[in-house]
């Protein structure tokens, strides 16, 4: 399988549908890679023209930006901006929360403006319109799913449908957690903790909410952001649940569940 | 003697309302030290956001039984206030219950509305005053709301349940006294609830029950005249502010920050020398962030004051729950009362700021809480009055990082390999398409 990129589109004088943003985690995150690769193999066998920007493609600013360095994004957002323009880009697909709110919201104002869907979104529009088939008796038919919601998709962009309209899709019982939805609790990662030892306090942000997860009985602790995917294998590993817990990108349980 | 009683209730009000008056100005002029933001875009989404989420407090229903709760001692509020209309008219024309004659037996209809909702105001005032301290709600125990904050909340809802047990004494009195004949008492019939107080007053004589009532009468009102004035000192100053706080919401998705402009454009000529304007000599230092109240936004500074200190938003913080030093509760309240010291500050110094040495970054809100945030929205999500927490914490932030430089080291090493690997971690731009290979190589 090959992963198309912007240039070599343009070299061919072609255009693809959608670009697909990776995002510096599914770039170079090893789990966060298994996202992506499950993400092109649905767009690829559901036959979609996508492209990657390859090397070209840069650090939204997103994290630089939540610390407070203003610089450094609009560093960054300059010159993604000049890339995305430089190949007329319409369309972006991304399965980063955080990559998705500043392509979406952000980049306009700076003179960047697509249309930003996120994979979610985009996975669901898949199933509704048929093109994704799920296959007989897949893997999480009847498991007990629990969805955590990323703050970047839902509390700031009021996404919580679309996931779990996929989930409902792998014929999953889909368990809720108390805090769910609007009301739901951060992973721990966001505004750049990501990149820090988290402030002093009684218990880590992830492993709180792991804890939460683990305790609805779920099997699959579902998520829609390589970073909360990240905190969350890190709280399930902490309590030591690691065989009986997976935590899993709606990417792959799609991919692993096509037919 | 009834003149008398009509020139202290006119002194009274004159001088309750100019006072109010006077305090409300200080806090707008408090407010505009902040930055300029234009925010009087889309009247329509606004007055929308006013009426869903001021007037029908839409998101206390994120919890129906204390919204309920709390819209009882709303409407007991709002209604009962069309009695203190009455109230001031007789204190003004010297008569006594001047709507009586005009409405007949709609009026007791009415005060026995109003009568209802007073008792069930002064319930409420009760549920809440254990769930402060008897029940202990977790987030009115914590800390940050230690010393004034606490003792504010319990002031008001005592507050509220003298006002409506006046209100019902008063009640109580005159009907006493219509049933003896006195003059002056017109025959209204029996009011609701202040009926069961009746028979208390029994053994009392004409001239005692007039005293009661009197006194009811003038301590109501004086009471309402004084809370008014406690308004501007408390945190209950959110039954006025939030209307104007919800109007003037950002309308933007809660996930967009806010663009710095001259940032941008610094960036824009830096990459594109050719665009930059000639330099001039005499351009303002530009300043990142906000160091101290005045850098803030003026819509900031509405919502410190907007703040009723209730701590949903501490509740809903992932660093709270968790232990961290971060209450965005505290943030607001920080902000508030560094306002409040610039003022009174200015207005002891003929209108100009003093350098006190102190500011609102690090003397109220320490680095600790700032870098605790993760951003996440839940304590704007949760807000029932449309404040924001977390814009606040994002332009300290700024201030820090472009400031004074002040960031741990690991964010300094997640900025360098941003400039130079154009990722957060230390990996070669070269690598970033290096997750494809697996897939090229199985065909």
């Amino acid at each position: 399988m090959h992963v198309p990129t912007m240039a070599e589109f343009l070299a061919s004088g072609e255009q693809p549908e959608v670009l697909f943003w990776v995002g510096c985690a599914g770039s170079f995150d090893q789990r966060a890679q298994k996202i992506t690769r499950a993400f092109v193999q649905i767009l690829d066998k559901v036959g979609i023209r996508y492209a990657i920007l390859g090397k070209e493609e840069m650090c939204t600013g997103d994290p630089a930006r939540r610390a407070g360095n203003e610089f450094m994004f609009q560093m960054m957002a300059y010159q993604n901006i000049q890339i995305l323009n430089g190949y007329h880009i319409k369309k972006i697909v991304t399965a980063c929360p955080h990559c998705f709110n500043i392509l979406k919201n952000e980049y306009p104002a700076l003179g960047g403006q697509y249309e930003v869907i996120h994979h979610a979104t985009f996975i669901q529009q898949l199933i509704d319109s048929g093109k994704i088939r799920m296959k007989e008796g897949g893997t999480f038919k009847g498991k007990k799913i629990t969805y955590h919601d990323s703050c970047y998709l839902g509390r700031a962009n009021d996404i919580y449908d679309a996931p779990r309209h996929v989930i409902e899709a792998l014929d999953a019982a889909l368990v809720e957690m108390k805090r769910c939805k609007s009301n739901g609790l951060c992973c721990g990662a966001g505004g750049a903790q990501m990149f820090k030892e988290e402030e002093k306090g009684d218990t880590r942000i992830n492993i709180d909410r792991s804890n939460e997860a683990i305790d609805t009985g779920a099997q699959v602790i579902a998520a829609a952001c390589p970073f909360c995917n990240t905190m969350l294998t890190d709280g399930v590993k902490n309590r030591e649940k690691e065989d009986e817990v997976q935590v899993l990108d709606i990417a792959e349980m799609v991919a692993a569940s096509m037919a | 003697m009834a003149y008398l009683q009509q020139i202290a209730f006119v002194v009274l009000a004159a001088a309750s309302i100019w006072l109010f008056a006077r305090n409300i100005g200080r806090i707008r002029k408090n407010i505009l030290l902040g930055r300029d933001e234009d925010l009087a875009d889309q009247p329509g989404k606004r007055w929308k956001n006013m009426l869903l989420l001021a007037f029908g407090q839409k998101k206390m229903f994120r919890n129906p039984l204390v919204a309920i709760l709390h819209f009882i001692i709303y409407a007991g509020f709002v209604i009962i206030n069309i009695e203190v209309l009455e109230i001031v008219l007789d204190g003004l024309l010297g008569t006594h219950r001047l709507f009586f004659e005009p409405l007949g037996g709609f009026y007791t209809f009415v005060i026995n509305v109003f009568e209802w909702l007073a008792l069930l105001v002064i319930v409420v005032c009760i549920v809440f005053l254990s769930r402060r301290n008897v029940l202990k709600l977790k987030r009115f125990i914590s800390n940050d709301l230690d010393g004034w904050p606490r003792s504010d909340a319990n002031y008001i809802l005592v507050s509220e349940i003298i006002l409506m047990s006046l209100f019902l004494f008063m009640n109580a009195a005159d009907r006493s006294l219509q049933n003896l004949g006195s003059a002056h008492y017109s025959d209204t019939g029996d009011f609701a609830v202040s009926g069961f107080l009746v028979p208390m007053l029994k053994g009392l004589s004409e001239g005692q029950l007039i005293t009661l009532e009197r006194v009811c009468w003038w301590v109501h009102i004086a009471g309402i005249f004084a809370f008014l004035n406690y308004l501007p000192y408390s945190k209950h100053l959110h039954i006025l502010l939030a209307f104007p706080n919800a109007y003037y919401a950002r309308l933007n998705p809660v996930g967009e920050m806010d663009n710095m402009k001259q940032v941008q454009n610094e960036v824009l000529y830096m990459m594109q020398p050719e665009l930059a304007p000639p330099a001039s000599a005499d351009a303002a230092p530009m300043k990142f962030g906000a160091k101290d109240v005045a850098d803030l936004s003026w819509k900031n500074l509405l919502d410190a004051y907007s703040c009723t200190e209730c701590g949903r938003c501490s509740s809903a913080c992932p660093a709270w729950t968790t232990g961290k030093k971060l209450s965005p509760r505290k943030i607001m309240m920080d902000t508030r009362d560094r306002l409040e010291e610039v003022g009174r500050n200015m207005r002891v110094n003929g209108g100009q700021f003093k350098d006190d040495g102190k500011t609102l970054l690090n003397d109220y809100i320490s680095v600790e809480e700032l870098r605790a945030c993760t951003t996440c929205n839940a304590c704007v999500q949760e807000c029932p009055v449309s404040i924001s927490p977390l814009s606040i914490i994002l332009e300290l932030r700024r201030s820090l990082i472009m400031e004074d430089s002040n960031a741990p080291q690991e964010w300094n090493a997640m900025f360098s390999n941003i400039e130079n690997n154009f990722a957060p971690w230390k990996f070669s731009p070269d690598e970033r398409d290096q997750w494809t290979l697996d897939l090229e190589q199985k065909g």
